[in-house]
């Protein structure tokens, strides 16, 4: 299955470092140890491990800056410099391979002066106030001049920007005046996402990262990922934050303001209160979110399952169409569309492929359009009245909400969209210590959730989902009895790129639900279903080039794509820093959330049933939801204007 | 463009191309590199690698790939040698090259041509036409079965740090041209990934003297650890600017006679990245064990201002430090602004002290030799000439507890 996916066609230009860890990596498979002593204390180590990786191994903290345990190495920053004895001058721990028995120094004079030099010339350029900057106290470049003592600016400071900060995007907002240079941002997007959006451009110290021809964000080909916020050190890179908005809503007793949480959020806002990572606190959230005086509060999961329906069906339709009718002209693989995202990357790269896309919404926007009809009409709201905010993992969210085909209901289906880190944002303004807040329930009539709305949040989970829900409605056995626990595994995972197929060797009667649109399952007797997952746009792109050479990716008949690397639960919106073990983490309290519900598929949950039997009559994909929670796409391509 | 003037014979005026190719290729590789080796020659482009061990690690590496390529990026400020070597001895660098070739084993070789220098493109390009047509490139060179190589021009683009071998080795991939980390080494890790050898113009001109003429001919010149001889660019304050070749290991004092550059002040041996030998120290040698150079030499009259001179290289990294790292891209500008503080009389002591600490924490911190020299001049400067630039400020010696 990996083979399928190598020798692709690269895209975007790699930047440069990403040989270097190859070269390591290829060292380290050879399976050598060497071994080195950091300040005088022995080590072994596979050949080729970094001189910082070592120093950590050892529990001996080395600062750094440009470094990522997500990136390739830049070794651009120098704040990690260390003596290595034998060489004329300081070496970058962060990429510097062990090949030989080195002696290394981490804290000799010289380092520490090059350190406390390079932190000031750094800190010189750097034009912002940390009392008015949202990263202070999460700064990285905070951290390090309190880490070395930096009590003035040697080298003098800035007296006003240099540049104009870029509010163009309705995610991302770029204040180069606060960038370091550390270029995080630059191997976010072309290496880890590969999408491109941003390179250096200028050189010496009129260097800067830029769009291409230095366009505003919001004209050039990003996709709104918000994955470079996630790794910025500083507050270079934050998202479009429209609190202000929301608390004005909350003020105006006029307003009925609404809010949906979704659960990647829940499962890591804890982090912005001094929480380790994979604490959910969904109900002591729900508390705090009342107390900030939010009207409702819902949860997206009941969106979530609602879309699994939607989406299902769909799907069942295509199937029934390929399989059954014979129509060549089907676009299968169908694409999950739940990450805008992934909506936007493909718009723009693969604009031939948007048939492919589900037309269901995202939970997000089908909530909003519920909340501003079925919900307005039944507690005699006027839709006018109604503010729906949602709480995302995600930057792109904002993107989405802000569609202009996002208003089928006649209002924007969702007015604004909160990060993870925005929200607790306004829990502190309002006073709320929200991990000692008491539990309590969401607010009725979308109260009842279930787990398949909650493994949203991690890769793989709209998949598992949507095969709990496909495969009970086809076969007419309880998905527990099918997998263990209906802990559907061979879609979990954290490989970039999944594969899987699902044998259906029964068929069953036609549900209720859906008896409208099929006649019976005949058709899907002995069939595999074969599914796709994966994660982050570069898996993104390997998978859509295989399906283009038509390798097996193109005989799956479902795929699903994330844009983020981990799924949701590393949105662009969450909680900073970002690394494997927190994202883990963070997937772990989902997964733990999941088993928690007594409902965990998505079509018994009582609360949609309840919505097609008295608002959706028409049934999944009926007329009704045809037009309030089905959409369309735009193909953009890369054309720049 | 006409070239500089060439001072005097030099040594490749006597050597006849084709016959060092055809010692090397009588002979077995490890043979040709033994002799390499006992020439001592070492890299002309400054650095002063070893050329023998650069090329034995190379011809180690187990890959089918390899590649040379010709460092002719001549960027240093006051260097035009290479600018000659190309115009008249051309043969002389493609057959350096094809003897690399046949030690290490590659079969592409590339010259990395600077921008200024297209003009010079098609001398070259037909230069290598006809060698391809003697059979001195191409398949089967001199008979030889299974030596295939040949060389391809790549044009740069006008950046002073695409002469830094990795960063020439991104930009013949086609990137922007900054610097990559080193190790791994491009003898390892080169052109796309492969083990590449990454040599001066020069250098590939001396191995085919060297295969013509034998190591020991080349060893009797020069010093112990600095063999042979080099070619100089001079220019500046003196009556016969030109190309020279001399033995290394030449005191600044006798340059300085040769070239009729008596009574100068000063001696920027080594372009904007080198050293600024003051009149006091001109028994010092050029040698890569004293001051090593690639083969600038800029000669400084009694009448200049050396913070001027400061100033002038100072700007020159500002614009060509590539942005990368910390030490290099925000340094360099600091220590322009000191040298304006200075001139207006506005930098204390203390400051100025600071600044040369500077100067040292980006010698031993940048990521690759621009921002480690970069700081050179300044501190040379400031050292050696204190009582020039702080006679301009009211903080000189008679304020002297202000440092």
């Amino acid at each position: 299955m990996k083979d399928d996916l190598v020798n692709q066609r690269v895209r975007a230009p790699k930047s440069q470092t990403v040989r270097t860890v190859e070269a390591i990596q290829y060292a380290k498979a050879r399976g050598e140890t060497v071994t080195l002593t950091v300040d005088g204390n022995p080590v072994e180590v596979p050949l080729g491990t970094t001189v910082l990786e070592a120093a950590r191994k050892l529990g001996i903290r080395i600062p750094t800056l440009c470094y990522h345990d997500d990136l390739c190495l830049a070794g651009v920053c120098r704040v990690c410099v260390v003596e290595v004895v034998g060489q004329r001058t300081l070496q970058a721990a962060c990429s510097y391979p062990i090949t030989a028995p080195i002696e290394v120094r981490t804290h000799s004079p010289h380092v520490r002066r090059a350190r406390r030099h390079i932190i000031d010339l750094l800190l010189s350029e750097h034009y912002g106030e940390c009392y008015t900057c949202n990263r202070s106290v999460g700064c990285e470049l905070q951290a390090l001049a309190m880490e070395y003592g930096v009590d003035f600016f040697r080298f003098g400071r800035l007296a006003r920007p240099r540049y104009e900060i870029d509010a163009s995007s309705h995610s991302v907002v770029r204040d180069m005046n606060k960038c370091v240079l550390c270029r995080r941002c630059i191997r976010t997007c072309i290496d880890l996402q590969e999408v491109g959006v941003l390179e250096a451009i200028g050189r010496g110290n009129r260097t800067k990262v830029s769009t291409f021809l230095d366009k505003p964000l919001a004209d050039v080909i990003c996709i709104n990922c918000g994955q470079c916020i996630n790794r910025c050190p500083t507050g270079a890179l934050r998202a479009n934050d429209p609190t202000d908005d929301v608390w004005a809503a909350i003020d105006d007793p006029s307003k009925h303001v609404v809010i949906q949480t979704a659960p990647s959020p829940r499962a890591a806002i804890g982090e912005c209160f001094g929480l380790p990572p994979g604490k959910a606190l969904t109900f002591e959230l729900n508390t705090a979110l009342r107390r900030c005086g939010f009207d409702k509060v819902f949860d997206t999961n009941f969106a979530a399952d609602l879309t699994i329906v939607e989406e299902g069906t769909e799907l069942l339709l295509r199937l029934k169409r390929a399989l059954a009718e014979g129509d060549k002209s089907v676009a299968l693989p169908q694409f999950t569309s739940c990450s805008p995202g992934w909506v936007k990357y493909i718009e723009h790269f693969y604009p031939d492929y948007l048939d492919h896309v589900s037309s269901a919404k995202s939970p997000q926007q089908m909530f909003g359009a519920l909340l501003k009809t079925y919900y307005a009409e039944t507690n005699r709201l006027d839709p006018r009245d109604v503010v729906t905010v949602a709480l995302m993992p995600c930057s792109a969210k904002k993107f989405e909400c802000n569609r202009p085909e996002m208003c089928a209901s006649g209002y924007k289906d969702i007015d604004y969209g909160l990060t993870t880190r925005e929200l607790a944002k306004m829990i502190r303004e309002a006073g709320v210590d929200l991990p000692r807040m008491p539990k309590s329930e969401f607010d009725d009539p979308f109260g009842t959730a279930t787990g398949s709305g909650v493994i949203f949040g991690a890769t793989g989970g709209v998949m598992e989902a949507a095969i709990r829900t496909v495969l009970e409605l086809v076969t007419g056995t309880k998905i527990e009895d099918l997998y263990e626990h209906a802990d559907v595994m061979p879609v979990r995972g954290f490989d970039g790129a999944r594969y899987a197929e699902l044998p259906i060797r029964a068929v069953g009667p036609v549900p209720p639900l859906v008896e409208n649109l099929f006649a019976d399952w005949d058709w899907l007797r002995g069939a595999t279903l074969k599914v796709g997952v994966c994660h982050g746009t570069a898996n993104a792109m390997k998978v859509m080039e295989n399906i283009k050479a038509g390798g097996r990716f193109s005989q799956c008949h479902f795929i699903e794509f994330m844009a983020c690397p981990g799924g949701c639960l590393g949105g662009g919106g969450q909680p900073t820093p970002t690394n494997p073990e927190i994202r883990a983490a963070r997937a772990n309290a989902i997964y733990a959330e999941d088993r928690s519900y007594e409902v965990r598929k998505a079509h018994e949950n009582p609360a949609v049933v309840e919505v097609y039997r008295r608002f959706l009559t028409g049934g999944p994909c009926g007329p009704k939801s045809h037009k309030l929670l089905h959409t369309h796409y735009t193909p953009r391509g890369k054309y720049i204007a | 463009m006409t070239s500089p003037t060439t001072m005097g014979k030099l040594t490749f005026d006597a050597v006849s191309p084709g016959v060092g190719l055809k010692a090397a290729l009588a002979q077995p590789a490890a043979a040709v590199l033994d002799r390499i080796a006992a020439s001592g020659l070492r890299g002309r482009g400054g650095a002063g690698f070893p050329t023998s061990v650069k090329w034995s690690m190379a011809a180690e590496a187990d890959e089918a790939d390899k590649y040379v390529v010709c460092n002719a990026d001549e960027g240093e400020p006051g260097t035009f040698k290479d600018r000659v070597i190309l115009s008249e001895f051309a043969d002389l660098v493609f057959e350096g090259m094809t003897i690399a070739a046949r030690v290490i084993a590659a079969r592409k070789g590339i010259v990395y041509l600077r921008a200024e220098y297209s003009y010079l493109r098609r001398h070259l390009e037909s230069a290598l036409a006809s060698r391809r047509e003697e059979g001195l490139l191409g398949k089967r060179i001199g008979g030889k079965e299974g030596f295939d190589f040949d060389i391809e021009i790549h044009m740069g683009s006008g950046s002073y740090v695409c002469g830094e071998e990795t960063a020439l080795i991104e930009s013949l991939e086609g990137h922007r041209g900054e610097p990559r980390n080193r190790p791994p080494f491009p003898i390892d890790t080169g052109y796309l990934g492969h083990p590449t050898i990454v040599n001066n113009v020069e250098t590939f001109a001396w191995v085919v003297c060297i295969l013509e003429k034998g190591a020991e001919w080349f060893k009797s010149h020069g010093t112990v650890k600095s063999t042979g001889h080099k070619l100089f660019s001079v220019s500046g304050d003196c009556s016969r600017p030109g190309v020279y070749e001399f033995p290394m290991g030449i005191t600044v004092a006798e340059l300085l006679e040769e070239v009729g550059g008596q009574g100068a002040k000063a001696v920027q041996v080594g372009g904007a990245s080198g050293q600024c030998v003051p009149a006091s120290q001109s028994d010092r040698t050029i040698a890569y064990e004293d001051v090593p150079t690639g083969g600038s030499i800029i000669i400084f009259g009694p009448k200049r201002d050396m913070l001027e001179v400061a100033r002038n290289f100072l700007e020159f990294f500002v614009d060509e430090s590539c942005g990368q790292c910390t030490p290099c891209r925000e340094g360099v500008p600091k220590l322009l602004e000191g040298v304006q503080m200075l001139q207006q009389g506005a930098c204390s002591m203390a400051y100025l002290k600071e600044l040369c600490s500077l100067g040292e924490t980006m010698r031993l911190a940048s990521k690759c030799g621009l921002g480690q020299s970069a700081p050179n001049a300044f501190v040379s400067i400031a050292r050696d000439f204190q009582d020039e630039i702080l006679g301009r400020t009211g903080f000189g010696r008679r304020n002297g507890s202000d440092g």
